[in-house]
């Protein structure tokens, strides 16, 4: 099968002849390693988007009263903040990763379906553009402005708000589409192209993170397709999904969105759960502990994720069964992340560790998402909750919780297989540089922002009041100290790029896996002929 | 490796005392009804075991990076899982206790309390209807026929141009909730438009205002003050800029109070079942 697929492509490693030069080339690829590189670039473009957005916001916030930007913008900014993290960087970024690295650790000659690839990441563009083109418009005085009600969309503020809105529908059905297509794509590869004799419980962890990663989009994309087409439909075809004078209820608006909104953050947790432990065991030198452990807690925390989302809705006034049994059951989902936790602790524990910088993020992953973990535990304690929600201390759990998966466990995998991708070992001294400029900016960031939501700071204000102004002070300062860490991770990759020591097949010493059985760099095509797998 | 190591910690460390020297508020308000220290307690609760749980494994995984070191001649272990019945017992206990943490120590008070908040109707003395509006908000007390707006006073050029702020810089209206003390009150919250939240910190309520349903909360505060709050569901353009502020006064206080409110003439029931009418009460209230 998987050899039947390399046929009619040149057997010769050879550049020439099978892709034109020039940048028809990149928009005519199927090949899943350009793809993967065109997926994180894209990403990391959008990261500098979202952050120079976010950047702007923490400046306003830097001290009471409104200095630099009128609300309008500030609630421009923070919406599309919250849309391209999550859709135009954490998505794109894991999905890139995923389009590398699948084919070589799983030992195919490239994605199962090449021309969907393509498809699937030329669609992204366009969509990134519908959904900040109203921004930059607005900038020059031209309509109202982006979308500007937060990512959540509630219901009827994204009724009542400018063609911002529409726009930014349509570019989350576009994105809807790119994810479905590259879900399919992940599911149909895994399912059938793996090396003979790799089975499903022998498949490295990545993969399986992955798998469940796309399960859940397929699951939950659709759905949140139809939610925003019938807000679409609300604000111009008469409709009254969600208008209580037509017989319809804003707060379903708020279900439909939590039950694409929660499954969301395991989508973007899933991919790096699944490549930190080849990380934590490269470089304990120690086999991944409890690897069946860790593959059966992913599938319950895709199965437990769909069913906990209204967790973020015990403000709305639910019932009180209700109210209990979201508490008990997202209580559950402790368990399978507990389990995760214990096997990383486990195979790094009695290991033989070195801390170079993809072990260094990883763990710094390890760390920083158990706080966010564990804050989870407080939110979702309903007692509680009614104080945390919507205000600076949920902001700040998020963030623990989405910063350290989607960012620093990227930046671990991204450093962890550079090495195979440019042929280049890293800068150690600019890693480990990275490294601590993101420690000391993100905790700077986000600590402050526990205690001022604890105080009484809700989210999403463009002003406060002043006994909140020393905290916002700190958190905007740490804010451009953690920007500032992300351009030496560029300018790391650009010199890693360039040049640098050589790195040998097997670039790290404790490295397992397929990928590292191909040269350093990976040719353009990998595994045309299928590995024999004797695990 | 370690010299950074030590750079970064102390950083941290500085940052922490220095926050800790310089008095910021960090916790919740001190708690003045029922519910609000039921949250109190399982909010210190739980942040306490949080804690705990979150330090325990930290110093593992700190002892871990200094002993089980490539650096310190440590050769790796090749264990991939618990082989024996006593590593079975050991790899599992963690889980019994989360298990014990998570449905005993947590679940069985939040049980409680979440039943608690939501007994809005039992011995209610008094009920206070909250409407959010973009952006302000409308408090009507239905049985005595009274209602009116509270909006914003914090002036513009306290907000734009960097004038001198005030204490309550943003936490000011013209025309507060007053709530008589000791009084068991059943809130009921809707709104005109989109949805808000009304939150007063130091009652430990926050309660959605949808529009077109009603929603229900209680308070019972215990000591007269004023109490601020803000909206917390964004509401568009002004959702920081729409205050919560309630004025707690003496039961005395507060029939002299609201009878003063009471419109003058006898028709005033009828008063009480018609909607507020946005625009006449924004322009007397202007």
């Amino acid at each position: 099968m998987a050899h039947d697929m390399a046929h009619g492509l040149p057997v010769s490693d050879s550049h020439d002849g099978h892709y034109k030069g020039g940048w028809v080339r990149w928009l005519e690829t199927t090949n899943h390693k350009d793809i993967g590189i065109m997926y994180l670039i894209f990403g990391f473009i959008m990261l500098f988007i979202g952050g120079g957005m976010i950047l702007t916001v923490r400046l306003e916030l830097f001290q009471p009263g409104l200095q630099f930007v009128q609300p309008e913008l500030f609630n421009q900014l923070i919406t599309l903040h919250g849309l391209v993290m999550v859709f135009g960087f954490a998505m794109p970024a894991a999905t890139g990763l995923a389009n590398y690295m699948l084919p070589m650790m799983i030992g195919a000659p490239d994605m199962a379906l090449p021309r969907l690839n393509n498809w699937g990441f030329w669609i992204l563009p366009p969509a990134a553009i519908m959904l900040t083109l109203p921004f930059f418009l607005g900038l020059m005085g031209v309509g109202p402005g982006a979308v500007d009600t937060g990512w959540t969309m509630y219901a009827p503020l994204s009724i009542q708000s400018g063609w911002g809105m529409d726009f930014a529908i349509f570019a989350i059905h576009m994105l809807g589409v790119s994810s479905i297509l590259g879900s399919i794509n992940v599911i149909v590869t895994i399912l059938n192209m793996r090396a003979p004799g790799m089975t499903i419980m022998k498949m490295p962890l990545f993969a399986h993170g992955f798998l469940m990663t796309a399960v859940l989009l397929i699951t939950i994309m659709p759905v949140f397709a139809g939610g925003v087409t019938m807000v679409l439909m609300d604000r111009h075809f008469d409709t009254h999904f969600f208008n209580a004078a037509g017989g319809g209820d804003p707060v379903l608006w708020q279900h439909i969105f939590w039950f694409m909104g929660h499954p969301e953050v395991y989508v973007l947790l899933l991919p790096i759960a699944g490549a930190l432990p080849h990380v934590f065991s490269a470089f304990a030198r120690k086999p991944i502990y409890g690897y069946k452990a860790q593959v059966y807690s992913f599938w319950a925390i895709a199965g437990l994720g769909l069913v906990v989302w209204a967790h973020h809705m015990f403000t709305s006034g639910m019932s009180f069964a209700s109210q209990i049994y979201f508490m008990y059951i997202t209580m559950a989902i402790s368990f399978p992340l507990a389990v995760l936790f214990f096997c990383w602790i486990a195979t790094i524990w009695k290991g033989s560790m070195s801390f170079e910088t993809p072990m260094l993020f990883a763990l710094g992953s390890l760390v920083l998402f158990g706080w966010g973990g564990v804050t989870g535990l407080a939110l979702s304690d309903v007692a509680a909750d009614a104080q945390y929600h919507n205000a600076y201390f949920m902001v700040a759990h998020f963030h623990y919780a989405f910063y350290p998966t989607a960012v620093m466990g990227a930046m671990a995998a991204i450093y962890y297989w550079l090495p195979k991708w440019t042929g280049h070992m890293l800068n150690e001294t600019l890693g480990k540089l990275h490294f601590w400029v993101t420690i000391v900016g993100f905790n700077l960031t986000f600590i402050p922002q526990f205690f001022a939501g604890l105080a009484g700071m809700p989210r999403r204000i463009p002003d406060y009041p002043l006994m909140f102004a020393e905290w916002n002070m700190l958190s905007s300062i740490g804010a451009f100290v953690l920007g500032s860490a992300h351009l030496i991770f560029v300018y790391n990759v650009y010199k890693t790029v360039k040049g640098g020591e050589k790195a040998a097949d097997k670039a790290w010493e404790g490295a397992e896996g397929l990928e590292w059985t191909v040269p350093s760099p990976a040719p353009y095509h990998t595994f045309e002929k299928p590995p024999v797998i004797n695990l | 490796m370690r010299s950074l190591y030590k750079f970064g910690l102390s950083i941290l460390l500085a940052l922490g005392s220095a926050a800790a020297l310089a008095g910021y508020a960090f916790n919740f308000p001190d708690p003045v009804t029922p519910i609000a220290r039921e949250t109190l307690h399982m909010h210190n609760l739980v942040m306490v075991v949080i804690l705990i749980m979150f330090f325990v494994v930290l110093g593992m995984l700190i002892y871990s990076f200094r002993t089980h070191n490539k650096a310190a001649g440590f050769k790796a272990s090749k264990f991939t899982g618990p082989t024996n019945r006593k590593q079975w017992l050991w790899a599992l206990s963690p889980f019994a206790l989360l298990f014990v943490i998570d449905y005993g120590v947590f679940g069985i008070p939040a049980f409680h309390a979440v039943a608690l908040y939501e007994d809005t109707r039992t011995d209610a003395e008094l009920v206070v209807k909250v409407t959010g509006s973009q952006w302000l908000w409308q408090y009507e007390f239905p049985a005595e026929g009274v209602s009116y707006t509270s909006r914003l006073t914090t002036p513009r050029d306290q907000i734009d141009s960097g004038a001198a702020k005030g204490a309550n810089y943003l936490l000011e209206v013209d025309n507060p909730l007053v709530l008589p003390v000791g009084k068991k009150i059943r809130f009921i919250t809707t709104s005109n438009d989109v949805i808000h939240s009304w939150w007063v910190p130091a009652f430990g309520v926050k309660r959605d205002a949808v529009p077109g349903f009603l929603r229900e909360f209680w308070a019972k505060v215990e000591k007269t003050g004023t109490y601020r709050g803000q909206c917390s569901e964004l509401c568009g353009k002004e959702h920081g800029f729409m205050p919560v502020v309630v004025n707690v006064v003496s039961q005395e206080e507060f029939a002299k109070w609201i009878a003063s409110k009471k419109p003058p003439v006898a028709s005033a029931p009828t008063a009480a079942v018609e909607p507020v009418a946005g625009t006449a009460v924004l322009a007397k209230a202007q």
